[in-house]
């Protein structure tokens, strides 16, 4: 079934046009993986799914067939979609626990279904945690404040767990880890994987793919995907850069 | 009927008030309280009410608190009502000392200086400054000054009475000292307090205001509280402020720190219609630490002034200064703080911030963050920001499902977190929390008793 | 160590006045005090047309009313009004029409300030309009600015030649009644410069006015009106000198800038008045009204400063951002050592949509001085979006010195993000340390990190006066490290 299709998508920050006439069709059950060198567009195109308040000079987004485009960002969290964030944002004074209670609650009450009780939530915390392997002292401390990289990326897989989305959209989530907390956030998007769900992964390099088998590998260059292919794609990526696909689409 | 409408003179008001009712007010204090009034009513009839005109009062109109249909009384107050029928603490689990200040009268008048543990003596100060003479005359009126603000000398020539601590050498107070400031009355009326805190070396304890109004009518407290700490004491100083949006506080503390003291205060302001907390700070010893803190949420057409002064007048002093506004509705407010570093006072370290967030157009904040330094060896810096809730932050949030509404108040709620996380008395921490957690919403916050009586 | 750090703060704070000499002209003045009569005859002598006499005798009427301002951090001395001399010209026949005219004890009084008069010796780019007490002396290049319809010219002449111009702006930025010394230099104000650029003309040359205080007694009131019509450019300095004198003088001059539409305006000042002697004897009283009004849509002003002169400086440059999309700067250095005073910083009024403005203001107290910073940021409650941050660092050099931080936000309106910073320090021991650990020597360490405390604002000057105003920091910098 399809889940998301992007059609001729245009963006525009500060006047510059990012995306240039964006494509790209997700069925539920498949994970693509979005590939490119710095600067293309991958970070705006995960923005712009999200919902960050970009300028869309055109093109459309349907989401299970309705423009998604339209829609807040919290409804769209609602429907499912998940962003994990480059940079995750710290937010002092806001407890995890405080922020995740929330955002379950809300997610709940958009399906009609009843909130957790306190302690039915605390179970379902430390559930998902073992899952990420994340320290237990973390989820007690205010949002991602003063967390480190790894454990900033780890708090997003956690986040991913405990919410559940049927499109997870991972920007850049493997850059600055080590590959014991790769093996994580892998592990962590490899368990959410169904036929009813989808994943983007936005990466720069091939490492993560090792560990999250993409159904399809696309190159994202000035604005637009050049070249779409399967697993092996990337790897050839690794092998020869980016620099022949930038002289493919210059020609 | 046609009347002639004459100008309220506010200082010949209060001139004149003072010559008719001195006896009154003398025979309701003792006399070394009452030997400070004629230099205090001759320094008002000089200085006068504080202009708009002076950098001090540039963002307050006080005039308008002075209304002139306040009543004043000096004489023996009827009380015929007992107390603790309207009035108990709805704090869960804070078990304090109680004392209770009634229109800034201490309420039991006849009430002997308790005695607790350790050689600790509360009571009222007109009692100790008859039967404890030699230290409250030692202490009385000297870190009051009327330089910045006239209105003290207003206080001092006509407080009859207010409450009166003091914490000998050693002296460790284990359970926090609640003082319940109470405005209730059946006319309008103005009340002038006075509070003198000593608190020697190595003693500490923590005390706790609350200012309350009972009653809907209007009022106006001008109160004064001197506070002394000796060498290594440790004082620490929370005050809520949640009167109705009727009455006006100006409200002045003036703090006196001897060497390696510290003193923590913090000053929340939930309602009240005119606020003004001026707080004045002299840093005496060194190695003294002090750091004064303030949240203010104001809605409505609340005004809040707060007015901060750190003077380190001693080398190796460390000073922090903490204030955070949230303005909703049409409501004002003012944030004037200053650190002085006087010649001598090498190594200073003094920081000071003021943050506010402004929910609507109508509402307004002045910030004058200010730094006077005269020695070379400091390190002093401030840092003020107005603005809104992080963009950033509340995208993050509804990227996972919160909606606006919910993510803006957790984000105010955090904002206000710094400064409620401050409270050193745990189970007022936890009441306060609560209670902002609900301004915020705006909710009921009034603690429920207030809220049962006035609206 | 210490001893090496008082060395070079005794050089800081010991360096001669370079330009403190006195030049003998012969003098056409008004005698001393101040009455209608006297801006009667200043009018007249200037052949003004009815409407600036007008002009002067309100705001004259309106001065007599008024007093002095008191809540300045300053400690001014009784100012005797009526014991100053209000006009002061060096006599020439006639208005020079070429240099060849001009009295060669004017040429070479300019030549020893470094400002030579003649057109082919001058740095290129610069067009200089010569301000001599009372009025200008030689404007330089014109011509070559006329080619392009720009007006450059004494403020003397722009009354006569384009009263349209000088009628429909002057007072428009700073009214007579703005505060005691804009209403008495509107009174009495005697010359200056004008500047008018056109519609989409960028100025190719820097404007630059020179104002030379000479004959004793006697007050400085000049006057300068800068006009940028829509999606103009022009930058404009100004530098000033004064003689060595025991005596105080008194400066109170009014700068009017006016950006309409696209149009960008940069104003800088070198302020080098005599700032009097170790003791604090003599020197200039520097009170200024500087204000420039973004009038147009998406107009700038950036206004840059070093100020290490006068006795005592009163003075806040500002700019009131009225159209929208409108920004403003304001870069600053102030310097004071010995006795000198400084009470100085900028407001910033945002009016209009969009509106932002940054300020950085770098302060370097030495010797027995006070140097204050005082700034307004002011968000109107139309002025949707506004931003501004400001940066206030002071940095002591001894511990006889103040150095004082006053801003005044006032936010009214919810959109506006406003942010504040400060600092107060001295130079750091561990920067000191590192410099000498790596074999540079701490007078020259203390060179190294006063010039690099200063440089954000250096920068934003242009070329010719950057190195002027490194020079006049008196920390040798240059050649210095090595």
């Amino acid at each position: 079934m399809q889940m998301l299709k992007i059609k001729d998508l245009r963006v525009t920050i500060e006047d510059q046009e990012i995306l240039k006439g964006f494509n790209l069709e997700v069925n539920a059950g498949e994970v693509h993986a979005i590939m490119g060198p710095n600067g293309s567009g991958k970070s705006t195109l995960a923005a712009v799914l999200a919902g960050r308040d970009l300028t869309v000079t055109g093109g459309k987004v349907l989401y299970n067939g309705e423009d998604l485009l339209e829609k807040s960002p919290e409804q769209r969290a609602k429907e499912g979609i998940f962003l994990g964030f480059q940079y995750p944002i710290e937010i002092p004074g806001v407890s995890m626990v405080n922020f995740l209670k929330t955002a379950v609650n809300e997610l709940r009450e958009s399906r009609g279904e009843k909130p957790l009780s306190a302690s039915d939530f605390l179970k379902l915390m430390r559930e998902k945690k073992e899952l990420v392997e994340i320290d237990s002292t973390l989820t007690n401390r205010s949002v991602n404040e003063g967390f480190s990289g790894g454990e900033k990326k780890k708090n997003e897989i956690f986040q991913m767990a405990m919410l559940e989305p049927k499109l997870a959209i991972l920007d850049e989530t493997d850059s600055g880890l080590d590959i014991d907390a790769l093996r994580i956030v892998a592990n962590g998007v490899n368990k959410l994987k169904s036929k009813e769900r989808a994943s983007i992964v936005i990466t720069h390099y091939q490492r993560l793919l090792d560990y999250i088998v993409p159904d399809f590998v696309h190159v994202l260059y000035d604005g637009r995907i050049v070249k779409s292919g399967d697993k092996d794609l990337a790897l050839l990526l690794e092998e020869k850069g980016y620099e022949w696909i930038k002289e493919e689409a210059g020609a | 009927m046609s009347t002639v409408k004459q100008e309220y003179d506010v200082k010949k008001h209060f001139l004149e008030l003072f010559r008719e009712n001195r006896s009154v007010i003398d025979s309701g204090s003792a006399p070394l309280m009452n030997k400070q009034r004629e230099g205090a009513i001759e320094e008002f009839e000089r200085l006068g009410i504080p202009s708009q005109k002076s950098e001090k009062y540039r963002y307050a109109d006080i005039n308008g608190v002075f209304n002139p249909n306040l009543s004043k009384s000096f004489g023996v107050q009827k009380v015929s009502f007992n107390i603790h029928d309207i009035f108990e603490c709805d704090i869960p689990d804070l078990d304090t000392n109680l004392i209770l200040l009634v229109n800034g009268r201490y309420f039991n008048k006849e009430e002997p200086l308790r005695e607790l543990q350790g050689g600790i003596i509360t009571g009222s100060l007109a009692r100790a400054s008859k039967d404890m003479p030699q230290i409250v005359e030692k202490y009385y009126n000297s870190a009051a000054s009327t330089e910045d603000d006239s209105l003290v000398a207003l206080n001092t020539a006509f407080a009859q009475d207010g409450v009166f601590i003091y914490l000998p050498k050693d002296a460790v107070l284990e359970k926090p000292l609640q003082i319940v400031n109470i405005m209730i009355h059946e006319t309008d009326l103005m009340a002038q307090h006075r509070n003198l805190f000593i608190a020697e070396e190595n003693s500490s304890a923590k005390v706790v205001v609350c200012d309350h109004t009972l009653s809907p009518n209007k009022f106006l407290t001008n109160g004064v509280t001197e506070i002394y700490a000796a060498s290594n004491s440790n004082f620490d100083l929370s005050k809520i402020q949640n009167e109705h949006n009727g009455s006006a506080q100006l409200s002045h503390t003036f703090l006196e720190q001897e060497s390696e003291s510290t003193v923590f205060t913090n000053t929340v302001s939930l309602h009240g219609g005119f606020v003004r907390n001026n707080m004045f700070v002299r840093l005496n010893g060194e190695g003294s630490e002090n750091h004064t803190l303030g949240l203010y949420l104001a809605d409505k057409t609340q005004y809040i002034d707060n007015y901060v002064k750190i003077d380190h007048a001693s080398p190796g002093c460390s000073s922090r200064q903490l204030f955070k506004g949230v303005m909703d509705d049409q409501a004002s407010g003012s944030f004037n703080g200053t650190i002085v570093a006087r010649k001598d006072a090498q190594k200073t370290n003094a920081y000071q911030a003021n943050n506010n967030i402004l929910l609507t157009d109508d509402a307004r904040i002045n910030s004058r963050p200010q730094l006077e330094i005269y020695a070379d060896d400091v390190k002093c810096s401030h840092g003020s920001t107005t603005g809104q809730l992080d963009e950033n932050a509340m995208f993050y949030m509804r990227s996972r499902g919160i909606p606006e509404r919910e993510a803006r108040l957790l984000l105010m709620y955090a904002f206000a977190y710094e400064v409620v996380n401050q409270i050193h008395v745990k189970p007022l921490r936890l009441r306060i929390d609560d209670l902002v957690n609900k301004r915020l919403r705006g909710e009921l916050s009034r603690c429920n008793n207030c809220a049962m009586n006035c609206e | 160590m210490k001893k090496d750090k008082d060395k070079i703060l005794g050089k800081v704070t010991g360096d001669e006045y370079k330009f403190g000499f006195y030049t003998d002209i012969e003098q056409d003045s008004i005698g001393r005090g101040l009455n209608e009569d006297v801006i009667r005859k200043i009018s007249e002598k200037k052949n003004e047309p009815e409407f600036m006499l007008e002009y002067r005798l309100k705001a004259y009427r309106h001065w007599l009313n008024m007093e002095m301002p008191g809540w300045a951090n300053l400690n001014i001395p009784p100012i005797d009004y009526q014991d100053l001399i209000y006009y002061s010209a060096p006599k020439q026949k006639t208005k020079p029409g070429s240099l060849d005219e001009v009295d060669p004890e004017l040429i070479e009084t300019f030549n020893k300030l470094g400002i030579p008069l003649e057109e082919q010796k001058h740095l290129a780019g610069v067009a200089v309009d010569a301000v001599m007490d009372s009025v200008s002396v030689k404007t330089t290049f014109k011509e070559t600015l006329a080619d392009l319809g720009i007006i450059f010219c004494s403020f003397s002449e722009a009354v006569r030649e384009h009263p349209d111009l000088v009628k429909k702006y002057l007072g428009s930025v700073v009214p007579y009644a703005d505060n005691f010394f804009a209403a008495l230099n509107s009174a009495v104000f005697s010359d200056g410069s004008f500047c008018y650029i056109p519609k989409d003309v960028h100025c190719p040359m820097e404007l630059s006015t020179y104002f030379r205080i000479n004959a004793a007694n006697t007050g400085q009131f000049e006057r300068t009106l800068v006009v940028a019509e829509k999606g103009s450019y022009v930058s404009y300095m100004e530098g000033c000198t004064a003689p060595q004198r025991d005596e105080n003088q008194l400066h109170a001059a009014v700068v009017e800038i006016v950006a309409l539409d696209d149009a960008h305006v940069k104003y800088a000042t070198v302020q080098n008045w005599y700032p009097g002697d170790k003791e604090g004897k003599g020197g200039i009283y520097n009170f200024v009204t500087k204000r420039g009004i973004c009038k147009g849509d998406n107009s700038k002003i950036s206004w840059a400063q070093v100020e290490t002169g006068s006795s005592i400086t009163w003075k806040y440059p500002g700019t009131v951002l009225k159209g929208n999309n409108s920004k403003s700067e304001f870069y600053s250095v102030a310097v004071t050592n010995n006795h000198q005073q400084a009470d100085t910083g900028t407001k910033m009024i945002h009016l209009g949509k969009n509106t932002s403005s940054i300020i950085v203001s770098k302060g370097i107290s030495a010797g027995y001085s006070n140097n204050s910073y005082r700034g307004l940021v002011k968000v109107a409650r139309g002025a949707g979006n506004a931003r501004n941050f400001s940066q206030c660092d002071s940095l002591l050099l001894g511990d006889k010195c103040g150095a004082h931080t006053f801003p005044y936000i006032e936010t009214d309106n919810k959109s506006a993000v406003v942010e504040h910073e400060a600092t107060t320090s001295k130079i750091g021991e561990d920067q000191i340390f590192y410099c000498n650990q790596r074999g540079i020597s701490t007078e020259d360490a203390v060179g190294l990190i006063v010039n690099g405390y200063a440089k954000e604002v250096l920068n934003k000057l242009p070329m010719e006066f950057a190195v002027e105003a490194q020079k006049l920091l008196q920390v040798s910098l240059e050649g210095s490290v090595g």
